[in-house]
């Protein structure tokens, strides 16, 4: 049984039709790449999931049980959600922010306690914000504020992550230090679903593609099977260059981390 | 750890300040009251005018500045975290614009001198309905936007009404009558009073409890939060009715006092880390301080009769408010 279910979600604006009855699912352990042009719908796609919006219609189940019949904090659990902006409304400090992500999992009465403590330790230290732990979020760089915003996602140890572009504000060497954070929650059991532009990101990370346009799922599957030149086309109005063949495989991404320290 | 220690300390700061004050607060009016001969009268046989000053005026009046004050601050840190906006102020949701409308009315349809409680009365239904008429405008899941411009609709529509009323009032004696409560006093404070402002603001204060959580949350936006376990539509309903309890209690009791719930939040928040949950608390305690410490201010000044406490709020909280515009400006900049 698939850990998340989407079947035929559509959501209108009015008049205008944002998703056309997209279907979709996720295993346990798997990272599922949603790519897309501007507008095709992924973001709301990804609230949907998130609960943050509902569906006008079809139906969105988890571990085989409805979605909107669990409690609000029983899902928060289970499923983080890193919108693509977020601002910060007061100068919080960098360690509080992360703190926050621990709430879904504590009583109102609770403090975050020992363990609690261990899981945020961790996860500044994997997303390499040491440094920055007593720093106000805002004199953070934009792709300083992204990590924090990650790791706030981290600590609430979701079985599933979604990340709505989470590597935009990023420069090279970073984007493959979240990526592989990413890939990480995956290899623990859990599952990620990741919003991204950068299409050769996807290939090399993402274990699968899904590709949508105009509001409905246009090529689903291996990177290799979604990103041809078919779908470029249709899809982006783009070609792969001649060296590129005829389709981008998971091994072209042209750069790797060479010292983490640096 | 340090940041729990320093929240700590804070309280303990803000509680003996409380006590402090709260004890001069007893002694001091146009009567000075030596404290210790109105205690030792109010437990002895035969009770003195000491001890009917302080059981029957200053007790109660310092009680009120209290929990009035400690309203107005809590709920000002409330409305703050809940809008996400360092500009709003308990009174933004309509509750205190609507409880002055309601206390007018009774005012001037002469309501307010047939029983005692009918003027606080006026007042919290006032508060009630024109939160209830913001809550509505600003629609189930309406946006914090929406939410901040049908509050200010409201109380300009409320405050318009309180204009036509005093326009229509039917001699210069009601007038006066309206214009005075509406400078915001406690100089008239019994223990009626008191009873009245009583159960609103427990109620109020009690809605409150334990929602920090969902507050802090919404400091991450508002998707974040309500994707991290926030009931946003439910914990909005909740805090509107509990603002509306308390701010409404309060403004029936001691007429309109501005400033307290915008100043008190910004002048604690550096202290706790703005963290909206820590916030609360020692935002309450500095309410109580602040409008005690004014209160105390307005019996000590040297004028002929006594300046009202909510004028003083005001001429210590305008040139504050202007402070905090032109401080956001320079740093948005």
């Amino acid at each position: 049984m698939s850990l998340l279910n989407g079947k035929a979600l559509s959501l209108s604006r009015g008049q205008r039709p944002i998703l056309k009855g997209v279907d979709m699912t996720l295993q346990p352990g798997e990272m599922l790449g949603l790519i897309g042009p501007n507008g095709a719908g992924k973001s709301t796609l990804l609230r949907i999931l998130a609960g943050v919006i509902e569906p006008d219609t079809g139906e969105l189940t988890l571990d085989g049980q409805r979605a909107e019949s669990l409690p609000h904090q029983a899902r928060a659990r289970r499923i983080a959600y890193l919108p693509q902006l977020s601002e910060i409304t007061w100068p919080m400090s960098v360690e509080r922010i992360i703190e926050l992500g621990r709430t879904p999992h504590l009583e109102p009465w609770q403090s975050v306690g020992e363990t609690d403590r261990e899981i945020i330790d961790r996860v500044i230290q994997q997303t390499d914000l040491l440094a920055f732990r007593d720093r106000t979020f805002n004199t953070l760089s934009g792709g300083e504020q992204a990590r924090v915003l990650l790791a706030r996602a981290l600590v609430t140890e979701p079985d599933i992550l979604l990340a709505d572009e989470p590597v935009s504000a990023l420069d090279p060497a970073h984007q493959l230090d979240v990526m592989n954070l990413l890939r990480q929650h995956c290899e623990s059991g859990h599952s990620v679903i990741v919003v991204l532009h950068d299409l050769s990101l996807a290939a090399h990370y993402c274990h699968r593609l899904q590709l949508l346009y105009q509001g409905a799922t246009l090529a689903e599957g291996s990177a290799e099977a979604v990103l041809n030149e078919k779908n470029l086309a249709d899809a982006y109005d783009i070609a792969l260059t001649k060296a590129n063949g005829n389709a981008l495989k998971p091994t072209s991404l042209p750069w790797r981390r060479l010292h983490k320290d640096d | 750890m340090i940041a729990a220690i320093r929240q700590h300390r804070l309280m303990l700061s803000l509680g003996g300040a409380i006590v402090i004050t709260a004890l001069l607060s007893l002694t001091i009016g146009s009567q000075p009251l030596p404290l210790m001969q109105a205690l030792q009268e109010s437990f002895g046989e035969k009770p003195g005018v000491y001890s009917l000053i302080l059981t029957e005026l200053r007790i109660p009046r310092t009680l009120v500045a209290l929990l009035a004050g400690a309203s107005l601050g809590l709920c000002g840190a409330v409305m703050q975290s809940l809008l996400r906006n360092p500009l709003a102020s308990p009174g933004l949701v309509g509750s205190a614009s609507g409880a002055a409308l309601g206390a007018v009315i009774t005012l001037y349809f002469g309501v307010a001198g047939l029983f005692a409680f009918a003027l606080p009365l006026g007042g919290m239904v006032g508060a009630l309905l024109a939160t209830l008429t913001v809550y509505l405008l600003a629609g189930r899941d309406g946006g914090t936007l929406t939410l901040i411009l049908a509050g200010v609709a409201v109380n300009a529509f409320a405050l318009a009404l309180v204009s036509l009323l005093l326009n229509l009032a039917p001699s210069p004696y009601a007038v006066q009558e309206i214009a005075l409560w509406m400078l915001g006093s406690l100089s008239n404070i019994s223990r009626n009073e008191l009873w009245i402002l009583l159960p609103g603001t427990l109620l109020g204060w009690l809605l409150i409890w334990h929602q920090g959580r969902p507050l802090d949350l919404l400091t991450l936006g508002e998707e974040t939060a309500s994707s991290m376990g926030a009931d946003l539509p439910n914990l909005r309903r909740r805090l509107f009715l509990a603002v509306a309890l308390a701010v409404g209690s309060a403004i029936s009791v001691t007429g309109a006092i501005g400033f307290i719930g915008l100043v008190v939040p910004h002048l604690l928040r550096p202290l706790v880390g703005y963290q909206p949950s820590r916030l609360l608390i020692p935002s309450a305690m500095g309410g109580a301080l602040l409008l005690m410490l004014a209160d105390m201010g307005v019996r000590l000044l040297p004028v002929q009769g006594e300046i009202k406490v909510g004028v003083v709020t005001s001429l210590i909280g305008a040139p504050f408010f202007l402070w905090l515009i032109l401080h956001h400006r320079r740093r948005s900049v």
